[in-house]
């Protein structure tokens, strides 16, 4: 249970600057995700908070003690790899006792907190076996039970399930979930997976080239994405972003392909400003496939090009102005493709970003 | 049942022919063990005696000074020279392994592509070719005939073996492991002790074979290097039994079984761990 602080952290290798001066506070028991796709820093900002990296400049404090020059041991935290880390000569009793026993915790303790652990996470059966004799999942579970025997003050993770199949990965995030309930402690989790970050978090950090686009709650990143990078990283499948220009109280595309402008949006753009506008396509669904008529919406006729049977949804690809875009038809029939559809758009949902700055148009 | 027999006459072909290799090439190691064992007369014998009729350890007891016949080499001498200058010279060039090892397994250093490429190349220069500055300079030192000089060359020389065989073990240590050890609360030095040596242990293990088995056996530096009782080794030793008009058959091959059993025993070792190799389940992928 502590805050986490970091101060216009920057780290260098070499010459080369991968993290430029990041700010971050994390609250006690917050569970945070750090997350971009590969090279954005997001490692090697955890390794720096771990103590596994040194930092170039900046600050970080645990719980307003700052600790740029302790090594990891006296950090109080705890951390599970990538590949688990687990010790393989050791069993599972002796990998999840380690720490205590070189903290030089009693006997009758490390005993306690070891049987604790391994009761959390379901792991009383498998106490003599080594890490060898260890299905994937399980050894997750041991790597994670190292990291609470030792009641950290923090528990970082770095990508922990991108070893995992699809279907262990689903079932060991809920595990984290779970463990975060329990044990009630400040959580630093880092993956390239948004689906992880937005499942999993309770605030995402989205960053890129070694910066942060935006800090925010999973519903703000969603909903209110600062800019096109965040926009179209997080959701699955990406945002559809299209080049346009407004012009009156409308969104004209390259093709002449005109929209109303967003209401709610209007009153933050200027005629003849250069934009991307952006739509989910959870926002444009075929007339009586999803979306009702409320609220500010269009039409907009297009060809289908490819549909992608999912099963409760069909993922429909059909272009406009000259770029693929995609739509999603809820409650699906047949669709074949070369078929004209009658898309409607929801416009309140709908995003506007410059085309300059790839900012949101309704952030400052 | 027609395949069956050739499948099965080839097979036999096969083990023949493996025994009458392994035959050629153990007869050698064969004679020498058995005429440790036997008389000078029965050794001597034409035509050659291959059954031996009369075992004895006559031989031992003569080179080591027991028993009527004494031969006048100081075989106990020779045997804890070469001890003391495997076991020293083998003690730090798993020590020197070690750490070399680890520092180029683990740390980011200048020049060290370069260090490690000078390390390897020097493997490549046979020791002999060195045989006559090392003489000069040894003399200029004081240290012909000394153990210390001859445990100094048989450092040089394996160090850059044990480096590079204890490295390739480390490598395979996943660096993490070393910074979970950190995380958990563990210095460096604790890290190292407690998780990564235990894991390169065998790696370890075989680098000082090698380097225990080289060292023992070496025969040309030392053969320089060393003068008197004060620092000859085993082999060197071997050679007081060619006088010179005569050669004493039976004790050299009673010497040379003492050789080669330490040697032996240290190869089946070596052989196991090897083989045993490392087995990773902490690490996937």
């Amino acid at each position: 249970m502590s805050s986490i602080n970091l101060k216009k952290v920057v780290k260098f290798y070499g010459k080369t600057e991968v993290v430029h001066g990041i700010d971050l506070d994390i609250d006690h028991n917050e569970f945070v995700v750090l997350v971009g796709p590969s090279g954005c820093g997001k490692s090697t900002t955890l390794r720096m908070i771990a103590g596994l990296e040194e930092i170039s400049d900046g600050e970080i404090s645990i719980d307003d003690t700052i600790v740029n020059e302790l090594p990891p041991r006296k950090r109080n935290i705890s951390m599970v790899f990538q590949n688990y880390a687990l010790y393989p000569h050791m069993s599972v009793r002796e990998n999840l006792g380690f720490g205590l026993k070189i903290a030089k915790q009693p006997e009758a303790v490390v005993k306690q907190r070891v049987s604790e652990a391994a009761d959390i996470l379901g792991l009383s059966e498998l106490m003599d076996r080594t890490p060898a004799e260890l299905s994937g999942g399980q050894r997750q579970r041991v790597a994670m039970g190292r990291a609470i025997v030792r009641h950290p003050q923090a528990f970082l993770f770095d990508e922990p399930l991108s070893n995992l199949d699809a279907k262990l990965r689903v079932q060991m995030r809920t595990e984290i979930k779970k463990l975060h309930q329990k044990v009630a402690t400040t959580v630093v989790y880092v993956t390239h997976d948004q689906v992880e970050a937005m499942t999993l978090a309770d605030r995402i950090v989205v960053m890129k080239d070694g910066y942060i686009e935006q800090v925010g709650t999973p519903m703000q990143v969603f909903n209110h994405p600062k800019n096109t990078f965040v926009a179209s990283f997080i959701g699955s499948p990406p945002m559809n972003q299209l080049p346009a220009r407004i012009e009156g109280q409308t969104v004209v595309f390259d093709d002449g392909t005109k929209l109303p402008v967003p209401g709610h949006l209007a009153d933050k753009v200027r005629e003849g400003q250069q934009v991307i506008f952006g739509i989910r396509p959870d926002d444009m669904t075929p007339e009586g496939h999803g979306i009702q008529e409320t609220g500010q919406s269009t039409i907009l006729e297009l060809k289908v090009d490819l549909a992608e049977l999912l099963g409760t949804e069909t993922l429909i690809y059909t272009s406009l102005a000259g770029q693929e875009i995609q739509g999603k038809m809820f409650d699906p029939r047949d669709v074949s493709p070369g078929e004209v559809l009658k898309f409607r758009v929801s416009l309140d949902k709908a995003h506007l970003f410059d085309a300059a700055t790839q900012q949101s148009v309704s952030v400052g | 049942m027609n395949r069956r027999l050739k499948s099965r006459i080839g097979k036999t072909a096969l083990w023949i022919a493996t025994f009458l290799l392994m035959l050629v090439i153990c007869i050698p190691g064969l004679w020498v063990v058995l005429s440790a064992f036997r008389p000078n007369s029965e050794i001597l014998a034409k035509p050659a005696i291959w059954i031996p009729r009369d075992l004895t350890l006559d031989n031992f007891a003569q080179i080591f000074g027991f028993g009527q016949e004494q031969v006048a080499i100081p075989v106990l001498s020779y045997f804890t020279n070469s001890m003391v200058i495997a076991l020293t010279s083998t003690a730090i060039a798993v020590l020197i392994g070690m750490s070399g090892g680890y520092a180029f397994a683990r740390f980011r250093f200048l020049g060290k592509n370069s260090l490690f490429l000078g390390l390897m190349l020097s493997r490549a220069v046979p020791g002999i070719a060195l045989s006559l500055p090392v003489f000069m300079i040894w003399s200029k030192l004081g240290l012909i005939d000394t153990k210390m000089g001859i445990i100094i060359v048989y450092v040089a020389i394996n160090v850059p073996f044990t480096i590079w065989l204890i490295d390739g073990f480390f490598r395979q240590i996943p660096k993490e492991m070393n910074e979970s050890a950190q995380v958990d609360g563990c210095t460096r030095w604790q890290a190292f002790w407690k998780i990564e040596f235990p894991l390169a242990r065998s790696g370890i293990a075989s680098a000082g074979v090698f380097a225990f088995l080289t060292s023992w056996n070496e025969y040309a530096l030392v053969s320089q290097l060393s003068r008197s009782t004060d620092s000859k080794t085993l082999p060197v030793g071997l050679m007081d039994f060619t006088s010179q008009f005569t050669i004493n058959w039976a004790g050299m091959c009673a010497m040379a079984f003492i050789i080669i059993v330490p040697a032996l025993i240290l190869t089946f070792l070596v052989q196991k761990h090897l083989i045993a190799g490392l087995t990773f389940g902490g690490v996937k992928g």
